[in-house]
């Protein structure tokens, strides 16, 4: 694939990066936002290794005679990256597990409805205030 | 790839989903061998393709296996998403093209570490190099961001103290094969965990790559024996203060120099010789990765298992 | 290098390294001391450093060992400095409060390990904002993120953890863009450091990569920042949490997203080029306006006294933003000074908030009633703290939004300057409203024994209140500084 010339490497990243993205946006299982989010950081990922490539250049691990490198920055930062990502899909799935156990689902829909059932149980009046959960979607 | 990607869209079956996501790092992996990123390889089989999947089917275990129909028009977001995406390729047609050895990347502070890398620091790979020494503030960032994920995880879902079922029980039911396949393999994966985590200077790997396969190894035993026995060797209400521990590490060899006169992290306080400081300072932080890494990544999985086999 | 030179690291380290020795003693009481104390001491720190800064210029400060751009370079000039005595201030009066608050609101298993994320909290942010390094804020945002979204879903209410799963997708995302626009920028230049970044930039301004990447950058900022319309995280995050979580939060974590937008904005691209070349003046003014008066009038409407004052979150970093759009000395100075301002009334109010909910279990405003008379010290604090929110005089917020008003006038804006003040009569009505439940309405219920809150929590309150008192009299040092950094900051682009 890297032979391949030019900018072409960057494009794939950049539709994988929109169809995990989609996932995130679109979709209301909160299990699959997560499989979404990490699909949009991992094609974050292709996109900044791909930045280090240098053509015809080898790993960035010292050997004799091999003269050309490719950067071993954008390795390290995407190992750091990766951590990163790895971290927020625990933490996320962490509360999508207390979230099912909180409220039996794990769709956005339902979840909003009951969070709709609870401000009304709270505030005694029905409330003229625009639901807030009103996300982006 | 992309393929991959749109079924992953189109599936309501969200076990397939999360085997199609492990499907994808993996090739993800492949190809970040391919753009000579040996180290990024190993992580993101590791974590994307292992740990992460992992852990999604541990969760869809308590949660469920369908997701239901979506209701609402996707009009809009694939309005938004059709115009991030236009951005990012208008974005890069003024991009250098890939793999030009002129682009500013490789045009401007990186030469440094290519060049004076080996001697500076001392060690082969320059991954590691730049990772644990040159950028080493942001390595130890990422470890405090790993135990951060532990905190979070262990505040969500509290810590189970010590075996609650019987030993022998498995996950999987009783197999055999399988058991005597992995106790083979046991002693292996450790081994090669060790080997992983100390020969990070010269070949790819260091310590978050070794603290994975560690824990692989552990949860590979709790799969297949049952719970019981993995949690009497590493009991759950010590793993995060040995996570802590692992933190303090790092931080600790960085305070060393700083209390040596020296700025934080620059191990060439730690010896007389600065190259062999710099040795030394790499593999005591890495040590201290490591020891973080498996720690958190085991103590997640009890935490999420745990929680599944109590209901 | 003597223990002074290690300043500008120790004000991040000493919350990072107190974090994982919290969850090695695993005590609630001293893991409180601890948190107590590492605070304090930081915010000693941070006192010092902007004496420093005041005295000699910005300091550097070269982790590892290695000089920039090679390795991390720390750098602290006012602007830093001053972000860091603000939120290390704030941490270290909602410390003191936390200590009952907290011992009412979480399970007493975890609360070491609730003050372990609160202080990573603590640390990612004073991080962001001390680090001259445009990747190290990528990681220090993502150690902050993680352990804020862990310390609201603590919230006792179910809708906590919903509230905290929004905004941890909000917030990766927005993370994931600031990642992508870092990368841009990292293709087009090939360095990280942000003082090389901006002397390198200018060469390859022209270029429809770094445009993209500074649009990126701006979205995923704005996510972070809960900038009008990309806010919707916000108020239920803020309402669900634990109380001194609230107050910490909202004093702090949205000022150093205003923070970074003004570093990455004016000193990385240059206001040349981002709100002059870049039609991001005209944006942020009108996202500005927008997101106060939106955002004020929806919290006229609310029955949860913590979301109303989540909402009027939403409207006051519009009223940051529309000070940087102006784009002028006097507007972005009156964004700064709105950012502490803002930081002392929210943190007194969130604080006072608290200590009502410690004692009556409420923040509804129909538990309010009759409030006025037996929890007199806290209701009047609250009373103060929402005065200085509308700006009158002699509070603190009288001070930036005259400013603001004046930034306004100076640009021939004077539709804005009437938009502003529609604003601020927004926040007399919604003040009234409490104020008028508070101390005019009878109790519904027959009134159970409620007694004022600890001297712990009454303490941390009025040292808030008095700030924003003292501030609002004494104009000479936040104007003067925020004058300083302004200057520093136009200079350096320039």
């Amino acid at each position: 694939m890297s032979n391949l010339p030019g900018l072409y490497n960057y494009w794939i990243a950049v539709c994988l990066m929109m169809a995990g993205f989609y996932i995130v946006i679109s979709h209301g299982n909160l299990v699959k936002k997560l499989v979404g989010l990490a699909l949009f950081q991992t094609s974050v990922f292709i996109f900044y290794i791909s930045l280090g490539k240098v053509a015809d250049g080898d790993a960035p691990i010292v050997t004799p005679g091999v003269t050309l490198y490719s950067n071993p920055l954008p390795h390290v930062l995407i190992l750091t990256a990766i951590v990163v990502g790895v971290a927020t899909t625990a933490v996320g799935l962490a509360l999508v597990v207390r979230i099912y156990e909180a409220y039996g689902s794990v769709e956005e829909d339902e979840i909003q409805v009951l969070d709709g059932a609870d401000d009304d149980a709270n505030e005694g009046t029905t409330s003229l205030e625009e639901t807030p959960e009103a996300d982006r979607q | 790839m992309v393929l991959i990607a749109i079924a992953a869209i189109r599936l309501r079956d969200l076990f397939a989903v999360v085997i199609l996501f492990g499907v994808y790092s993996l090739m993800t992996a492949v190809l970040f061998m391919d753009l000579d990123a040996v180290d990024v390889a190993f992580t993101e089989a590791a974590v994307g393709a292992g740990v992460t999947t992992v852990l999604m089917l541990s969760t869809l275990h308590l949660t469920g296996r369908w997701e239901r129909r979506p209701r609402h028009s996707p009009m809009l977001s694939l309005l938004v998403v059709t115009v991030t995406g236009a951005a990012l390729i208008y974005g890069t047609l003024d991009a250098p093209r890939l793999g030009d050895p002129e682009a500013p990347v490789h045009q401007h502070v990186a030469p440094r570490y290519l060049e004076q890398g080996p001697t500076e620091v001392g060690m082969p790979n320059l991954v590691t190099a730049v990772l644990a020494s040159y950028r080493g503030y942001d390595t130890f960032g990422e470890t405090v961001v790993i135990f951060t994920a532990g905190v979070a995880v262990l505040l969500l879902l509290g810590i189970r103290e010590g075996p609650q079922t019987k030993a022998g029980r498995s996950a999987i039911g009783d197999q055999i094969v399988l058991r005597v396949v992995v106790k083979a393999l046991l002693p292996l994966i450790l081994l090669y965990g060790l080997y992983v985590q100390f020969h990070g200077d010269f070949g790819a790997g260091g310590g978050f790559q070794a603290g994975v396969i560690f824990a692989t190894g552990f949860v590979l035993y709790d799969l297949v024996f049952g719970e019981g026995d993995a949690r009497l060797v590493v009991p759950p209400r010590w793993l995060h203060r040995l996570a802590a521990l692992g933190v303090l590490l790092y931080g600790g060899v960085g305070l060393w120099s700083l209390f040596d006169g020296k700025a934080f992290l620059d191990y060439s306080a730690l010896a007389h010789d600065p190259v062999h400081g710099q040795h030394l300072g790499v593999l005591l932080v890495e040590l201290g990765v490591g020891i973080t890494v498996f720690s958190i990544v085991l103590a997640i999985f009890f935490a999420l298992s745990g929680r599944g086999r109590r209901a | 290098m003597s223990l002074l030179d290690h300043f500008p690291v120790l004000v991040v380290l000493l919350p990072l390294m107190a974090a994982p020795l919290c969850v090695l003693i695993d005590r609630p009481r001293l893991a409180w001391a601890l948190s107590l104390a590492v605070s304090w001491l930081s915010l000693a720190v941070a006192a010092s450093l902007l004496f420093q800064v005041l005295g000699s210029g910005p300091i550097s400060y070269r982790l590892g060992g290695w000089p920039p751009p090679w390795g991390i370079e720390y750098r602290i000039d006012l602007l830093s400095a001053y972000v860091l005595l603000i939120v290390s201030a704030i941490a270290a009066v909602v410390m003191v409060f936390a200590y009952h608050s907290v011992a009412a609101e979480i399970a007493a298993d975890r609360i070491a390990r609730f003050y372990a994320a609160l202080l990573l909290v603590l640390a990612g942010l004073l991080g962001i904002v001390a680090t001259g390094d445009a990747f190290n804020v990528f990681v220090f945002l993502e150690i902050s993120s993680l352990a804020s979204y862990a310390v609201i879903s603590m919230g006792r209410d179910r809708r906590a953890l919903h509230a905290a799963f929004q905004y941890l997708v909000m917030g990766t995302i927005g993370a994931t863009f600031i990642l992508i626009g870092i990368g841009f920028l990292y293709m087009m230049t090939g360095t990280l450091n942000m003082q090389d970044l901006a002397d390198r930039l200018p060469a390859v301004s022209d270029t429809r990569t770094v445009r993209v990447g500074f649009a990126f950058l701006t979205v995923g900022i704005g996510l972070k920042l809960a900038l009008f319309p990309l806010h919707l995280w916000l108020p239920n995050a803020y309402a669900y949490a634990p109380s001194a979580v609230t107050a910490f939060l909202a004093a702090t974590a949205t000022k150093v997203a205003v923070y970074v937008l003004l570093r990455f904005l004016l000193e990385i691209f240059g206001a040349d080029f981002s709100l002059r070349a870049m039609p991001l003046d005209l944006i942020l003014i009108l996202l500005g306006l927008a997101g106060a008066l939106s955002a004020s009038l929806v919290a006229v409407f609310q029955e949860d006294i913590k979301r109303m004052l989540a909402y009027s979150s939403v409207a006051q970093i519009g009223y940051m933003v529309l000070g940087i759009g102006l784009a002028s000395p006097t507007g972005i100075s009156a964004a700064m000074l709105h950012l502490f301002n803002h930081a002392l009334m929210k943190g007194a109010l969130f604080l006072a908030l608290g200590a009502v909910a410690y004692r009556i279990g409420s923040v509804a405003l129909r538990d309010l009633a009759g409030l006025g008379r037996r929890m007199p010290w806290s209701m009047a604090a609250i009373v103060l703290g929402g005065l200085s929110l509308i700006g009158v005089p002699p509070t603190a917020g009288f001070v930036s939004k005259w400013y603001l008003v004046l930034g306004s006038l100076e640009q021939g804006l004077w539709p804005v300057a009437l938009l502003i003040l529609l604003g601020s009569l927004l926040a007399v009505v919604y003040i009234w409203k409490l104020v008028e439940t508070a101390y005019f309405k009878e109790p519904q219920t027959a009134p159970v024994a409620v007694r004022e809150a600890p001297l712990s929590m009454l303490i941390p309150v009025w040292i808030l209140v008095a700030a924003n008192l003292y501030f609002g009299l004494h104009t000479e040092i936040s104007v003067g500084v925020a004058r300083q950094s302004t200057v520093q900051l136009l200079g350096v682009a320039g």
